[in-house]
């Protein structure tokens, strides 16, 4: 039995973490919160510096291949110090999407920019009213979005509609005519997203037509499990910043630490990670290995480490008081954070059926 | 990572599992249809195997009766003996504590008295710490020893003692002097449940059963040779008591899991429809799994410690204050899912019921018993998380201040 990660992961841990901590203080989180800057320069090139970008991807495309324990390590520091990086559209979902339904062109024209950091990509699946940008004759018709981390990217990978009404993945290459880029107001802008309007833009299928559902369904998998390990990062970072203050700030005459309203709280914060922590860990197993209940451990990765995220951020700001509220207080940079990866992959109704089907299914009566 | 044993540990396991099937099938029954006697009777039994088969206590050394072999082997070991429902539960507070202080704080003449009859299951050991008015704060203790001759005169009163009514013998926390702070003065002894002015009651409980005892002690002598440690130094041997509870790894509590839930959804009703299709109890099997699912993996986790040759860190407080409440609320979703047949016994609904309302019942008993929920939570907030401990204002008052 050795449920851990190994001695050289652990190693790289540390170097992320004290990479990413220079590069990525939290004033630089603010710093794009107050200048609606799209993503930090410094914590991005901080994580391609470390191999992150390239790490699950194969070397004959560029990348390290070194699997997904190294990129699972990486995202949960990136996590604890919210890094405003397109790690997620990027890496987690774009390079897996052509990964495992590009075309070998596709592969070799962006999978070794991706890896490399040179260039990043926004995603997207989701459309107002569910009316997906239509696809015709090698154009892009419509408007999709909340669209995550375009602005900077080299190209979109979005859900769009066939004629026939299938759905399918596009790669949409940004520079060229015919797309309109909003930014739309949202709950964290240190993790921006827009709304793409395209009006006849040229994009190229990714996978087959109308495979889109089943590629993103598998893809999304596999990113719960990455995204979990970003949250339980945030999620300690969190519980962290509350402890601190719990031992500096007084009232009644002593560290508000020492009363068990706030023992007793962070007590359950600390549970709420520490059952994130383990899902995430297996999760980790799970997708290096391929393994066979993969979608019953992402689907429980996800929906613990969305619920440890949450308590962590919110009771976060609870422990500091008023405080807490101002604009002036690092709180709501968790408190932002927390509620965009808990949306950014589907809601905790959709990972709740997934996990249970997949209970109904290794549990038939 | 990897979830495999190693090479020696799948050996170890597979010697274990060979044992196990040719011994342990005559002893697998379900407990519920025996008197206590004879239950206890049928685990003296299974222990005796048990220890003649070397598996009795598997971390300790073999002039002591044990195996020699290590903590990653003992938790191989319960695992593979929990596919078989063998009667054990009358030794978990003897071996897993008691007989563990007196072979830590005793002396050479206590092991060579004590050890092996406890493990091969011959004498039965309780635990005599909590008193009425002593429970999370088991250093307030009144019981008190008072020299006489070559011994001790006991007179209080403990309580909580499981299984003290079929018990030979115990640990028992005293106070031996009263004039110093509460932690000071307090000394543990061996004591003869059997010995004059022992008087046990057992105390019923909610679910009408009797696990628990009272225990008087009235002037019950105990010479000074069955002390287990120095005078003055009881909390110490109290603390290292409930450091052995706490290194316990895999202890399952045995309530309601997510499965028995889907199989009650499965068969009953809601709105029409069956009500595991039902998105509420959907959502609360799912919220159950992940608990459950998670107690097994902090599990995993202790077990790689263990591995390692290091001790498991605060996961098993976690396990027990996750797990004991999600037995209660378990019991709650099953009976509100018979709807107003949930409110009926097993009696009504068949033995299939039982774990229902043992979950209800003793889930109850699990969030207060071996730590409190919420000692637990003082435990995880100034151990892990570094905050500060209560104010505790007995702290350098001597106790007989304090008790007037």
């Amino acid at each position: 039995m050795n449920f851990d990660f190994s001695d050289d992961q652990k190693l790289f841990r540390d170097q992320a973490r004290k990479a990413l901590g220079d590069a990525c203080p939290r004033k630089e989180v603010r710093r794009i919160l107050e200048t609606g800057a799209s993503h930090s320069e410094a914590a991005t090139s901080a994580l391609a510096a470390l191999g992150v970008t390239g790490a699950a991807i194969p070397e004959e495309y560029g990348g390290l291949g070194l699997g997904y324990y190294e990129l699972c390590i990486a995202a949960e520091e990136a996590g604890r110090v919210l890094a405003p990086t397109p790690l997620g559209s990027s890496i987690f979902l774009a390079a897996e999407i052509l990964l495992s339904a590009g075309s070998d062109r596709q592969k070799a024209d962006w999978l070794p920019k991706l890896a490399s950091g040179e260039a990043s990509a926004a995603y997207c699946d989701a459309a107002a009213n569910g009316a997906l940008p239509r696809f015709v004759d090698g154009r892009l018709h419509g408007k999709c979005g909340p669209a995550s981390d375009v602005a900077g990217a080299a190209f979109a990978i979005i859900l769009g509609a066939e004629p026939d009404g299938g759905r399918s993945l596009f790669l949409v290459p940004f520079g060229g005519d015919g797309i309109e880029v909003r930014t739309m107001e949202s709950v964290d802008p240190t993790r921006p997203v827009s709304e793409l309007a395209f009006d006849g833009a040229r994009a190229e299928r990714c996978g087959a037509a109308g495979a889109g559902p089943d590629i993103i369904s598998v893809v999304k998998r596999r990113a719960a499990i990455l995204v979990a390990f970003e949250q339980i990062g945030g999620a300690d970072a969190a519980l962290e910043m509350a402890r601190d203050y719990a031992l500096e700030r007084k009232a009644f005459g002593r560290p508000i630490g020492g009363f068990q309203a706030i023992k007793h709280k962070l007590a359950n914060v600390y549970i709420k990670n520490e059952v994130a922590r383990a899902h995430a860990y297996y999760g980790a197993w799970a997708l290096s290995n391929d393994a066979p209940d993969l979608p019953l451990a992402a689907a429980s990765a996800r929906i613990s480490a969305t619920a440890a995220f949450s308590l962590a951020a919110q009771e976060n700001i609870q422990v500091h008081g008023g405080i807490g509220y101002t604009w002036e207080a690092d709180c709501q940079l968790f408190y932002r954070r927390a509620r965009f990866l808990a949306l950014q992959l589907g809601n905790v109704f959709e990972w709740q059926e997934r996990a249970m089907n997949a209970l109904e299914q290794s549990n038939a009566a | 990572m990897d979830f495999n044993d190693t090479a020696e540990e799948a050996a170890f396991r597979e010697e274990a599992r060979g044992w196990l099937a040719q011994n342990a099938a005559p002893f697998s029954i379900e407990p519920s249809g025996l008197a206590e006697d004879e239950y206890n009777a049928l685990c003296k039994k299974w222990q005796a195997v048990k220890y003649d088969g070397g598996y009795a206590a598997i971390t300790w050394p073999v002039e002591l009766g044990g195996r020699g072999g290590s903590p990653i082997q003992q938790v191989i070991y319960n695992q593979e003996e929990s596919r078989y429902q063998v009667p054990s539960s009358i030794f978990a507070i003897g071996l897993g504590i008691c007989i563990q202080v007196v072979n830590k704080f005793g002396s050479d003449d206590h092991r060579e008295r004590y050890v092996q009859k406890a493990l091969r299951g011959e004498e039965i050991w309780c635990q005599l710490f909590s008193e009425p008015a002593a429970g999370s704060d088991v250093a307030g203790i009144r019981t008190s020893a008072v020299r006489e001759g070559d011994g001790w005169r006991v007179k209080g009163q403990k309580v909580w003692t499981s299984g003290a009514h079929f018990c030979d013998f115990g640990i028992l926390l005293v106070r031996t002097d009263p004039d110093v702070p509460k932690h000071k003065g307090l000394t543990m002894f061996i004591v003869d449940m059997k010995a004059p002015g022992v008087t046990i009651r057992p105390l019923k409980q909610i679910n009408g059963r009797s696990d628990f005892n009272e225990v008087f002690f009235d002037d019950v002598f105990i010479p000074d040779t069955d002390r287990l440690g120095a005078v003055g130094e009881g909390w110490h041997v109290c603390v290292s008591a409930l450091m052995f509870e706490r290194h316990a790894v895999g202890n399952t509590l045995g309530f309601l899991e997510y499965n028995n839930i889907m199989d009650i959804a499965r068969d009953t009703e809601l709105a029409g429809a069956p009500a595991i299709s039902d998105g509420r109890i959907r959502e609360r099997i799912v919220d159950m799994y992940i608990n459950s699912r998670a107690v097994d993996l902090l599990t995993y986790r202790a077990q790689t410690a263990l591995s390692r040759g290091t001790l498991p860190g605060p996961e098993q407080s976690i396990v027990k204050a996750i797990g004991a409440y999600q037995g209660q609320q378990a019991s709650y979703l099953a009976m509100d899912l018979r709807d107003q047949f949930g409110m009926l016994a097993p009696g009504e609904l068949g033995e299939a019921w039982g774990i229902v309302e043992y979950s209800w019942t003793w889930g109850a008993a699990m969030r207060i018993a071996g730590g409190s929920d919420e000692i637990l939570r003082n435990i995880i907030a100034e151990r892990v998380l570094g905050l500060p401990g209560d104010i505790r204002v007995d702290k350098d008052v001597p106790y007989r201040e304090l008790a007037a």
